[in-house]
């Protein structure tokens, strides 16, 4: 008799949500069938019945669909991993003192050092909402952590390389993105500070990594932030593969014609297409009907505000944080864009 | 989601990375140099799996030992970590359908890829005849080079069926800068021996450039044309984008 649903401590404590445990019978009672089991029999399921499924979606653009998703995750994938394991490092090996000596004490000059130290990050920003996640946790100012946040997947130097080769005729192209970025990224620093209220901010849960083995530690918060952001990320992937196969083409050939609709309409599609930092700045020269502004526009809005990246800022901050912190990135990005690509072209 | 439901998803998961990326299948998805980090997060997310089952079997034989059990317990705010079950979309996707790379779909609603005149000197081509060109390159140099480089050669491209908008079947492939998210399509109008195949199909076609290009009307990319004299059906290959 397969019984694993009762070492799961969480059964006679509080009641838990989640489609998982609408299959359970309330807790208190001595469980029978619980998350692990349905999980198991679904599994069967899926083994027995594969052929079947497989044969429902052979409608050619549900297979595109099917396509993006997954190539989404396939592609975050290791920076996903990358970030967890980093954002695990920091919450189980780093003390807590670390932060306090690495960082300046007053917050409004914390912010610019944890913008500019994004640049070492080599990754997009699938990693760095667990890592700033991970620095909050650890003590650090959440506008420092914020402003980390929103630098790092636009000013590392893999992103600007890839930048510098998608535009090999206009390499200022490289500069305005960077300063534009950093510029957003430490304003919205300054902006927390100024407006933000530490209520927004609801961490999910996490054990006190620190009673634990080290060992046990770092692997607990490894398995719980890919859970936890992967999931997220999951919901994201699948919007941008909603866009990728929907939004006909010819559409944005109609929205290139004015300057200011452009840069608007670049700036949402950024948004809503979701595609890697790492990646964007090829997507943005195969743009070319569109302004180098608008396109610019692109670039530094793409790697701070888009569907999976507020899908994974919901989970990783709550929704009362995303709300609010996704919208005044997406405005202040454009304004600094525009104003950044007028004074240069 | 407890930790042996997260364990099992987590195996799910960074087993079905580990199967793309250890076989050709990762290819259909992104770039090969993309390759080795796949088969190190697919590494770590089985380790992170195997070590919650691990505990999970001792905490079994041993109840009182809570181990890190205790951190699934109380209150996962209400978006809770249930979202985690969305895990196996991707991991059971992977593993059971297996989608196929982007192909004459994605080629007839995207946009051709050459908007950009490039400014860059056409070398000759190499002196072996016929000269293999990727679609990219063919159609650079057919289009911006006034198909200097091409006259007089036997040319041999390589990509898939697809539907042409003015009724010509087109040969296309598509064109990744990292995943297939980004990916676009790069068309080719064939005239002359063209395959009466269904869409999707993969042929090796022989033949000449000639002087006729036409504008794509998804996005006013310029598809030059391809005179087929020879071509021959081939299995789609392992490394499907340009």
């Amino acid at each position: 008799m397969i019984r694993l649903s009762t070492t799961d401590p969480a059964a006679p404590a509080a009641p838990r949500s989640g489609a998982a445990d609408t299959a359970a019978p309330p807790p208190g009672r001595d469980r029978v069938v619980g998350s692990t089991e349905v999980l198991c029999v679904l599994l069967v399921l899926v083994g027995v019945l594969h052929r079947q499924v497989g044969s429902l979606v052979s409608d050619p653009r549900l297979q595109t669909w099917l396509t993006v998703f997954v190539s989404v995750l396939v592609q975050a994938m290791p920076f996903l991993v990358f970030g967890v394991v980093l954002s695990a490092v920091i919450a189980v090996f780093v003390p807590r003192s670390f932060w306090a000596r690495a960082l300046p004490r007053h917050p409004a000059l914390a912010v610019p050092v944890a913008g500019a130290a994004g640049v070492v990050l080599p990754g997009c920003e699938c990693g760095s909402v667990p890592i700033a996640g991970s620095l909050i946790r650890r003590g650090v100012t959440p506008a420092a952590a914020l402003a980390f946040l929103l630098a790092a997947p636009a000013i590392n130097p893999i992103v600007l390389t890839a930048t510098a080769v998608a535009f090999p005729r206009n390499p200022e192209m490289v500069v305005a993105r960077g300063g534009a970025s950093l510029v957003v990224a430490l304003a919205m620093g300054w902006l927390w500070l100024r407006l933000g209220r530490s209520e927004w901010i609801r961490l999910p849960h996490r054990a006190h990594l620190d009673t634990m083995p080290r060992a046990t530690a770092f692997w607990a918060a490894c398995r719980q932030d890919v859970v936890h952001a992967g999931g997220f990320l999951v919901l994201g992937a699948m919007a941008a593969a909603t866009i990728n196969v929907v939004v006909p083409q010819q559409v944005l050939h109609d929205l290139a014609a004015g300057p200011v609709l452009s840069v608007l309409a670049l700036a949402a599609l950024a948004v809503l297409l979701s595609i890697c930092s790492e990646a964007d700045a090829f997507v943005a020269a195969s743009l070319s009907q569109f302004s180098l502004t608008a396109r610019l526009a692109f670039l530094v809005v793409g790697p701070m505000v888009d569907l999976k990246l507020v899908s994974m800022q919901a989970g990783m901050f709550g929704r009362a944080f995303a709300l609010r912190f996704a919208p005044a990135t997406f405005l202040l990005a454009v304004l600094v864009a525009a104003v950044v690509g007028t004074v240069l072209w | 989601m407890n930790r042996g439901s997260q364990a099992v998803v987590l195996v799910l998961l960074g087993g079905a990375i580990l199967r793309a990326s250890l076989t050709d299948v990762y290819l259909r998805y992104v770039k090969q140099g993309l390759r080795p980090f796949l088969i190190a997060a697919g590494v770590v997310l089985v380790v992170a799996a195997v070590v919650a089952l691990v505990q999970e079997l001792r905490h079994l034989n041993r109840p009182d030992d809570a181990g890190d059990g205790a951190d699934d317990g109380h209150g996962h705010g209400r978006s809770g970590p249930a979202v985690g079950w969305l895990l196996l979309l991707p991991a059971l996707a992977l593993l059971f359908l297996v989608p196929p790379a982007l192909g004459a779909d994605t080629a007839s609603r995207a946009g051709s890829a050459l908007t950009d005149d490039r400014d860059v000197a056409y070398p000759p081509l190499p002196p072996r005849e016929p000269a293999e060109l990727t679609l990219l390159e063919y159609g650079y140099r057919a289009v911006y080079d006034d198909g200097r480089t091409l006259r007089g050669r036997q040319l041999q491209l390589t990509g898939f069926l697809a539907p042409g908008p003015d009724g010509h079947p087109m040969l296309a492939r598509i064109v990744l800068s990292c995943c297939a998210a980004d990916g676009v399509p790069i068309k080719v109008g064939l005239r002359g021996e063209v395959p009466a195949l269904p869409a999707d199909t993969w042929i090796r076609a022989t033949g000449r450039w000639i002087p006729h290009t036409v504008k794509d009307p998804v996005n006013d990319a310029d598809v030059p044309s391809f005179q087929v004299d020879t071509w021959e059906r081939i299995a789609a290959p392992a490394e499907p984008y340009e």
